[in-house]
């Protein structure tokens, strides 16, 4: 599978990550390889094999509705690079 | 051209459990900004989450009170997109394996019974909370978790005058099953729409719209109406239609767009690793479906056929749980055999009290026995209807019982002959006409004596014993 | 010998009675640290001013034993940065269970935390934000990783024991590279709630230490059932150190053949086939098997793990935490964040991981691979259902030179080919010193088991160990 420039300039997008244009190179040139890579799985016939996505045999894992204590809002926030008040404070959105 | 209208609702309808779906933060509505929050819903790195068993039990309720086949095995995606309302830029969502499918709703509309399908219903977490100002937007993550369910119907709506109903009867069952307060201003129950417009007749449906941000079910119906006159207009003007995102405006009364088709989003939905899979068997579904409460429909029917009420009565009673809940412990508690009588007064009166004082049926400050107690006062003829509702009113503003009132306000009716008979000659000897008329015949006059002997009692007189008494008195 | 250079079993002896402190053991070890560290830099110096404070009451079963953390374990009040520059300054509010539960225990969390690769992204601990570690044995080598701090500082004495983190061999790599302990239990074992996520369905908890038997101890106290991992098995968990018999008489032992072909190191194989005469001559029965799927354990990997990392690694966006870039304009505030925040390592595998999620692709890539990881694991039922273990080498070399393999990812991802399988079935393993290279490198040799069997690692390992003095030679420093 070839993986062109746009697409990872569409891929990054996607993973809002900003990149340099030689970066976007060197990273193309190693996703190719990887890519290339991985194309070793294609080769498999897999049509009648299920797809693992939880490795433990358990199911129905649950949580009594029983309130705990939260943070205060001062500790949620103690992290937070920029806050107003109580709140958390971002850049205005633009869609 | 007739065009034919194709509307889909998608509900979100927050659950009312005491914690979040995968944390123990409260629920409560409107706590200060970032109090109700915790690692696992701000999304810190290394918390966890794990879903509550009551929202799951919550959601198998709706599922079965909306007939969906609910499905074996499901599981947690995550809907992958960054927004700052939402902490791990991942909502954590249902996809290919929701909770249930393939469901309906029967609604009333138009005066008549209308299935509508009910595609599927799944589990999400709501977002948090965002204030633009001028430079910057502010977040609060209180709301960031509380347990949601999407509710996506089939587009089988085919006025909006019909989304409205289809909202009216879903909000009414959810409050049966009293899992959501179904409160549009608070945002536990949001509404989105899909419309489009096709030729009658024609069978592929046309290039829908999406509609949000309406707050309340008339919003609901009115950007869909909105909607049709746009789209109608497009379409007989031979223009295309844009499939697009449209934001309702409810001060101008219109839609705008949001966002058009391009930039639509790839979610890169993936089984959640962090939450294990779900097999729905019977032993999570049976004790639920124990539980499930009578729902309006079918209470509807029992209340026509255990008290002999009308469709009409019994349908207005239904449309809030705890009141026909009410209701029917009155009518049960209520001795005479007739239980038209106490239903009357219920959805009369008592209904009309409660309207003006903003309060329902069952939030009312009244003794149901007081209540029996007055109706009684007026089947034994002891105060007259007019005197009763007076009484019911100050029953409401006091407090204070029936018979008290009765006395205080001396509103027992006459029914003594003795007593009677003075006003009577008076009235007689006053009104030579109306005598005159009634000896020739006419029935009419007869009442018109009677209301003047109600009058000169200040409607203390029993009705009938005066109008048997002049009888008597003329014959 | 220090305090230091004991391992915390025979500290623990001394701690019980009183002949020493926890107060002693820190000091020797800030001391140690003090002379060494600067050469190995093991420990990241992102904390400020740190405070080698003994807790004031020795209690538990530790008695203030200190235990050293890796940085992407959430340690209250101290600083948990993965490495990252995108979490600098982050201090969590809360408690790994990990460290809960050493802390009821009356362990001392150590107030440096262990050098990574950033996100635990890579085999050399060269991913590291604060720059690489060394490895302790030859100080122009890598000590492996990503838990390449954690395997330095035990295997320099700057460390007692630790904790790290295995997603793809993280433990056992570095461990195998230092000529350390390092134990990787099955998934589910020990909670990860507080393990900041590389790929949620891979990662688990382990112990780092001087020998099996402190491997054993410190299993045993992490692991156990926990109520805010949904992932966490609700099973007892057996004392470990009961399986420290030292006899393996009669024990069936498969021997993997994909596990010895081109690409192992000759030096690397005979080392380990000497292991193996070892066990066998201990009474083990030794056989050939054959795990057929090997060969696509790394590509099934590098989709699987990279995908759950672009989703896991979306959170951090500089609005709550860490790192933010200055911009006018939400969009351009996350993309420069994170192209300022992450490094290249990161970027690359955010960006493998979005791609094999994307729209088009899943079916191809992701769904793919869930299928084939079906077949790994297959592999191994299979054999586990006539064997009790399963021996092979830890990696198929010893320690590379630094910077080596850093412009050559797909080389780097090759290092981890004899790990992977394991996280991908989900099942524990052990690399434990088994010898060196001409060149003085150690040299690990892993033992593999069946889900929740760890007793059959620390039987087999400790039999192995109590039989060779391997983990008794130390590096010169």
């Amino acid at each position: 599978m070839a993986i062109d420039k746009e697409t990872i300039k569409h891929v990054a997008h996607l993973a809002r990550i900003d990149l340099q244009p030689n970066e976007l190179d060197k990273l193309s040139a190693n996703l190719q390889d990887i890519l290339g890579f991985i194309d070793k799985l294609s080769s498999l016939d897999v049509e009648k094999v299920s797809p693992t996505s939880h490795i433990l045999p358990i199911s129905n894992v649950l949580r009594e509705d029983e309130p705990r204590t939260s943070l205060t809002p001062e500790k949620a926030l103690e992290n937070a690079p920029s806050k107003k008040g109580s709140f958390f404070s971002v850049p205005k959105v633009i869609e | 051209m007739i065009y034919e209208t194709v509307i889909g609702l998608e509900v979100h309808l927050q659950l009312n459990t005491k914690t979040k779906a995968f944390c123990g933060c409260s629920t409560d509505f409107g706590k200060p900004p970032n109090s109700n929050v915790c690692p696992v819903c701000l999304g810190f790195p290394g918390s966890l989450p794990v879903y509550n068993r009551q929202a799951l039990n919550s959601a198998i309720k709706l599922a079965l009170a909306f007939n969906c086949r609910i499905q074996e095995h499901t599981k947690f995606d995550r809907k992958n997109y960054f927004y700052p309302d939402l902490p791990k830029n991942y909502q954590i969502s249902q996809y290919d394996l929701p909770l249930s499918r393939n469901g309906y709703l029967d609604i009333f509309t138009n005066g008549s019974p209308k299935r509508i399908g009910i595609t599927r219903i799944h589990l999400e977490e709501d977002a948090g909370k965002l204030i633009h100002e001028d430079a910057v937007s502010l977040v609060d993550f209180n709301r960031t978790g509380i347990p949601l369910m999407e509710i996506v119907s089939e587009p089988d709506l085919s006025h909006p005058q019909e989304a409205f109903d289809y909202l009216t009867n879903l909000k009414n069952i959810i409050e049966y099953l009293d899992i959501s307060d179904c409160d549009m201003e608070k945002g536990s129950l949001r509404c989105d729409a899909n419309i489009s417009l096709r030729p009658a007749g024609v069978k592929e449906l046309g290039v829908k719209t999406e509609l949000k941000n309406m707050n309340s079910f008339k919003g609901v119906k009115d950007a869909l109406t909105f909607e049709v006159e746009r789209q109608t207009k497009i379409l007989e003007a031979k223009e295309t239609m844009v499939q697009e995102t449209r934001l309702w405006d409810v001060e101008q009364g219109i839609t705008v767009t949001m966002r058009t088709k391009e930039g639509a989003k790839d979610y890169r939905y993936f089984p959640d690793p962090d939450l294990t899979v779900f097999v729905i068997g019977k032993e999570l579904i049976e004790p639920v479906k124990a539980t499930l409460p009578e729902l309006p429909y079918d209470k509807m029917q029992r209340l026509m056929k255990t008290y002999a009420l009308t469709e009409y009565d019994a349908k207005i009673l239904v449309a809030s749980k705890k009141d026909a809940e009410f209701a029917e412990v009155c009518m049960q508690e209520y001795p005479g055999k007739d239980k038209k009588e106490i239903a009357n007064w219920l959805i009369g009166p008592l209904m009309a009290e409660a309207n003006l004082r903003k309060e329902q049926l069952h939030t009312l400050k009244l003794d149901r026995k007081e209540l029996i107690n007055l109706i009684g006062f007026v089947q034994r003829q002891e105060i007259s209807h007019l005197s009763a509702k007076t009484v019911l009113t100050q029953m409401l503003d006091t407090g204070k019982s029936a018979q008290a009132l009765i006395k205080e306000g001396n509103l027992e009716q006459i029914s003594n002959t003795d007593a009677l008979a003075q006003v009577i000659e008076t009235v007689i000897n006053e009104n030579a006409k109306s005598v005159g008329d009634f000896k020739a015949g006419k029935v009419n006059a007869l009442m018109y004596l009677v209301g003047q002997v109600m009058k000169k009692s200040s409607g203390k007189a029993n009705p009938k014993v005066v109008g048997d008494l002049i009888k008597q008195r003329l014959s | 010998m220090e305090l230091n250079q004991l391992t915390a079993h025979e500290l623990l002896e001394k701690l019980k009675s009183k002949e020493i402190c926890s107060r002693t053991i820190l000091l020797s070890l800030s001391q140690r640290i003090e002379k060494t560290d600067p050469k190995v830099k093991a420990y990241v110096r992102n904390q400020g001013p740190v405070k080698f404070a003994p807790q004031d009451e020795a209690f538990g079963e530790l008695n203030g034993l200190p235990v050293t953390i890796k940085d992407n374990i959430c340690t209250s009040g101290l600083n948990t940065e993965c490495c990252s520059k995108i979490l600098r300054g982050f201090r969590p509010p809360y408690d790994a269970t990990v460290i809960d539960k050493l802390k009821k225990a009356g362990a001392q969390i150590f107030p440096l935390k262990a050098n990574m690769d950033e996100f635990a992204f890579g085999s050399s601990t060269e991913n590291s934000f604060f720059g690489p570690t060394a490895n302790p044995w030859k100080l122009d080598c890598v000590p492996g990783g990503s838990s390449g701090g954690s395997a330095a500082a035990v295997a320099s004495d700057e460390a007692i024991w630790a904790l790290g983190s295995d997603t793809g061999g993280s433990i056992r790599q570095p461990a195998s590279f230092c000529g350390v302990v390092g134990l990787k239990p099955t998934y589910g074992r020990v909670s990860r709630y507080g393990l900041i996520a590389f790929a949620s369905s891979l990662d688990q908890i382990g112990p780092l230490t001087k020998d099996v038997e402190d491997s054993a101890l410190l299993c045993g106290l992490i692991s156990g059932y926990d109520p805010q991992d949904s992932t966490s098995i609700n099973q007892s968990v057996p004392d470990y150190t009961k399986s420290l018999t030292g006899d393996i008489k009669g024990l069936k032992i498969g021997i993997p053949k994909e596990y010895f072909v081109e690409g192992l190191d000759p030096e690397v194989k005979s080392v380990i086939e000497e292991a193996i005469d070892k066990l066998k001559s201990l009474g083990a029965v030794i056989k050939q098997v054959s795990l057929p799927h090997t060969e696509y354990a790394v590509p099934v990997y590098y989709i699987i793990a990279t995908a759950e990392a672009s989703s896991n690694l979306a959170r951090f966006d500089g609005v709550q935490y860490g790192y933010r870039a200055q911009a006018d304009n939400l969009l351009q505030m996350y993309k420069e964040t994170r192209a300022e925040g992450f490094g290249q390592e990161a970027k690359r595998r955010i960006l493998l991981g979005t791609f094999a999620l994307s729209h088009g692709y899943y079916d191809a890539y992701y769904l793919r691979a869930l299928k084939v990881r079906s077949l790994i694991k297959q592999d191994f039922d299979r054999v586990f259902q006539e064997f009790d273990c399963i021996v092979a080498p830890t990696s198929p070399t010893a320690a590379f030179k630094i910077g080596e393999r850093t412009e050559d990812p797909l080389k780097m991802y090759l290092s981890d080919i004899y790990t992977i399988s394991v996280n991908l079935a989900g099942i524990p393993a052990i690399s434990v010193p088994c010898g060196f290279t001409k060149q003085g490198l150690p040299v690990g040799l892993q033992i593999m088991a069946k889900p929740f069997d760890e007793e059959m690692l620390f039987k087999t390992a400790y039999a192995y160990e109590q039989n060779t003095d391997w983990h008794k030679i130390k590096p010169k420093l």
